[in-house]
């Protein structure tokens, strides 16, 4: 099998304390894959490592994606290889509207007609006559700016898109949704790293991975990795760290 | 003094419709006689055309041109009239005085451009006296394009009374070009129910010094205001934003929002000042300074721009 992603030993201290463990990771190409894991495991450090935000430098280890090593790339020249990030908590931009922002993506896929940016909104459940000309700012609420952010997701085509808790924010009849919309970015020939805390979401993923305090504890089916997290996951407080990787 | 002759007229009209086009004005609307219309050059007034229910009076002075302005009584002016202040020289010096009065009941929308594309040494100062009668609305949109020099002193000095039920809306924008020296001094007494919304956006480069006073006095029951400033500024740019309003009156409602974004080795100071003397007032106020969001920038870098384009952007919107 192919990998579009894949992580070897990634270590990463932030602050001198050691916030990723060796993080080894392999993420086909077209896979929807779920990292679930409980707060404080990483999984956020690990999206803005994978994305080469400052402050997210790693010490050790490699990042691999579509054969090359991306350690020295900035985020702009990661974003042109085809890795975006979506935020769980996206940015506001006062004065910038709907429209030019969802085209800014598509600059490197030689443009965007309107027509496409109408079907993005669509795709997140958004009518575009509402909300082409509307400012990707304070006014919106905090579901609708995920949705939109989700719509530039659809919009940049990446190769692999990661996406931070797409679902917190939303209610949980738009799951459904998510999930379509995560199906729909596969179809469209991107990879999905999704961080979850949702089962609906892992269970309508390729595969799963359980985070555990900076390392990834065991990848698999993502039913089972779900079902262990729930019931046979030792609760925090209760452990000795750091876990045994499996 | 020199003669004026009309081809030295027509040449300066040129000139003047030019540089209006350059600062983002549509030149065509000069011309169109269905359109009310005041075109100024220096001292020299170089078009005046007023529509049913305008009053447009001119006097050329030494230094300028003083103009009164009326929207009589009922009338509600359907398209906007627009005025064209600038200086095509290299050098001068340009003084207008304004008496504008919106009577009782009127509604007009103005749209300024003021233009000075080739200001090395000129300064171009703007008293106003404005009066916004019961119940009448003025909306003011003033553009400056002030070329890439940065040799221009810009003086506006505003006086606005707006009397019970009245509304005034306010947007002046400088964001093209170098700014030089400018110090915006505008205060506002609001009476009863009346609203005024007082927005400023300027964006500073090089060595250019921008100074915004303004203030509000809310005086009149139920009277509502808002002052936003959205300041961009770079290199050794200095900007100093001072915002005032008073509540006076019950139930009067005021906001000061100033927000200024610094690159390079810029400089800023914001002071928002709230006064209340009535227990039923409220005012409120914000101001941030600060480099541009560090989140803001990655998103947009995440999406493939370039660190400088993502900045671009993001200042852009902020004072679009």
């Amino acid at each position: 099998m192919s990998y579009i992603l894949s992580l070897k030993n990634l270590i990463l201290s932030r602050d001198g304390k050691k916030i990723l463990r060796g993080v080894n990771l392999e993420i086909g190409d077209r896979e929807i894959h779920s990292i679930i894991g409980a707060n404080g495991a990483g999984k956020s450090t690990l999206a803005y490592t994978l994305m080469g935000l400052q402050g997210y430098e790693y010490e050790e280890g490699s990042i691999i994606f579509d054969g090359e090593d991306v350690a020295v790339l900035s985020i702009t020249e990661r974003a042109k290889k085809g890795i975006t990030l979506a935020w769980q908590e996206p940015a506001r931009f006062e004065g910038l509207k709907v429209r030019d922002y969802l085209a800014i993506g598509a600059k490197g896929n030689g443009g965007i007609t309107e027509e496409e940016i109408k079907e993005a909104l669509r795709k997140v459940d958004l009518k575009p006559e509402k909300y082409l000309d509307r400012e990707v700012g304070e006014a919106l609420s905090g579901g609708e700016r995920k949705r939109i952010e989700l719509a530039s997701i659809i919009t940049m085509k990446p190769k692999l898109a990661i996406l931070d808790e797409p679902d917190s924010g939303i209610d949980v009849v738009s799951l459904k949704e998510i999930v379509s919309l995560i199906r729909a970015l596969k179809e469209n020939g991107s990879s999905v790293l999704v961080i979850t805390h949702r089962e609906e979401i892992a269970a309508a993923s390729d595969k799963a991975s359980l985070m555990c305090e900076g390392a990834i504890l065991r990848s698999g089916d993502p039913l089972e990795i779900s079902e262990f997290f729930k019931n046979r996951c030792i609760p925090c407080d209760n452990r000795v760290s750091p876990p045994q990787v499996i | 003094m020199t003669p004026i002759t009309l081809n030295a007229l027509s040449r300066e009209t040129e000139d003047i419709t030019a540089a209006y086009t350059a600062a983002g004005g549509d030149s065509a609307v000069l011309h169109n006689h269905g359109l009310a219309s005041l075109v100024v050059s220096g001292n020299k007034v170089l078009s005046a055309n007023g529509t049913e229910g305008i009053v447009i009076e001119k006097k050329e002075t030494e230094h300028g041109v003083d103009i009164k302005l009326i929207i009589k009584k009922g009338y509600k002016i359907p398209l906007p009239v627009h005025l064209c202040f600038g200086l095509v020289h290299k050098d001068g010096l340009q003084e207008i005085k304004m008496d504008f009065v919106a009577e009782e009941d009127s509604a007009v929308e103005l749209i300024a451009h003021c233009t000075f594309p080739n200001a090395e040494k000129v300064i171009h100062k703007m008293e106003a006296e404005m009066l916004i009668g019961k119940n009448a609305s003025l909306k003011y949109t003033e553009t400056h394009f002030h070329g890439p020099y940065g040799g221009i002193q810009v003086l506006p000095k505003a006086h606005v009374t707006i009397e019970e039920g009245g509304r005034y809306y306010t947007n002046f924008s400088l964001i093209s070009g170098r700014v030089g020296y400018l110090e915006f001094d505008y205060s506002v007494d609001a009476g009863k129910d009346s609203i005024c919304e007082m927005v400023t956006k300027v964006y500073g480069k090089a060595d250019d010094i921008i100074k915004i006073f303004e203030r509000v006095s809310l005086n009149g029951e139920n009277a509502r205001s808002v002052i936003k400033s959205r300041l961009a500024i770079t290199d050794n740019a200095e900007s100093i934003f001072r915002g005032i309003t008073e509540g006076h009156a019950p139930r009067a409602r005021g906001h000061v929002d100033c927000m200024e974004v610094l690159q390079g080795n810029a400089k800023a100071e914001a002071v928002p000042i709230v006064r209340v003397d009535n227990p039923l007032a409220k005012v409120t106020h914000e101001a941030a300074i600060g480099c541009v969001d560090k989140k803001e920038v990655e998103t947009l870098m995440a999406r493939g721009l370039e660190e400088d384009d993502a900045i671009d952007i993001i200042v852009k919107g902020m004072l679009a």
